[in-house]
């Protein structure tokens, strides 16, 4: 019998591997019956979404959550690339 | 005309600049190292512009670069920075579960729509912050996986680690991650009210 231990660890596992399939079957049932461990499962798979996401809207949309390159940054890389 | 016509370096950094910068700075969540890998970027490109195949775009070509150096970034780390006895504890965080191995205290619930919290600047803010406060190997790993993206198989590459053990350092981070997440955004938007 799994504990929830056990199924914490599982679980994100199983969001990079395929789990052997007495694992996977061993970890569903767990679910069934635990509220807790399924509602870490929500969490994980959630957080996955919410970065991958965040990712899509930085990289395609214009990101919002850094303020862009600084003009002094900017500045001196201009330079170095003039000198190079 | 020459092969490179269709490069314009002197317009790389208005034109690419702050992409490549918002790039690095996803993975890498410092500024400086951020800004040094972008000009290290820029340089290695100029370098190598008579390599530019006119295959894929000045953009692709760019961001590809990037990769590279942010690749290196994290295995010159995982070298200087070898696994903290931390980083494989068996158990991620010894108040979450007794003895027997359930839930001390399980996981509270976040209500609402979690789904949408990447419209809000303030929830991805403490997400940036939650991944900092991991050790380095742990929110190296996991930005590897989850923001760039890589597989495991790579990752055990980049930072020289067996797979059984990125598979402990990946659960350690989300369940970390996921620990601060509830203490500093959701315990304490269901404290307003909201």
């Amino acid at each position: 019998m799994l504990s929830c231990k056990d199924v914490t660890q599982l679980l994100s596992e199983a969001m990079d591997r395929s789990l052997p399939l007495g694992k996977r079957i061993g970890v569903r049932l767990h679910l069934l019956i635990c509220k807790f461990c399924a509602r870490y499962e929500r969490q994980l798979l959630q957080i996955r979404e919410t970065v991958r996401r965040l990712v899509e809207t930085e990289e395609t949309a214009g990101g919002t959550l850094w303020e862009p390159l600084s003009e002094e940054a900017r500045a001196r890389i201009r330079k170095s690339l003039r000198i190079s | 005309m020459a092969k490179s016509a269709n490069l314009d370096p002197s317009e790389w950094v208005d034109r690419y600049g702050d992409y490549l910068f918002r790039f690095a700075m996803l993975r890498l969540r410092d500024r400086s190292t951020a800004e040094d890998l972008v000009q290290e970027t820029f340089l290695a490109a100029l370098k190598g512009r008579s390599s530019f195949s006119g295959n894929s775009s000045e953009s692709t070509w760019l961001v590809g670069i990037l990769k590279h150096k942010i690749m290196d970034h994290f295995r010159h780390q995982a070298r200087e920075a070898p696994l903290e006895d931390g980083d494989l504890r068996e158990q991620p965080d010894p108040s979450s579960f007794d003895r027997s191995g359930h839930w001390a205290s399980g996981p509270t619930d976040w209500g609402g729509n979690p789904a949408d919290l990447y419209r809000e600047k303030k929830f991805l803010d403490q997400l940036t912050k939650c991944l900092a406060g991991l050790s380095p190997n742990l929110a190296n790993a996991f930005t590897l996986r989850e923001i760039e993206g890589a597989d495991t198989g790579e990752i055990c590459k980049v930072l020289n680690v067996t797979e059984t053990n990125l598979w402990v350092i990946l659960h350690r981070a989300r369940m970390q991650l996921r620990g601060c997440l509830e203490t500093h955004w959701f315990k304490k938007s269901a404290g307003k009210g909201s």
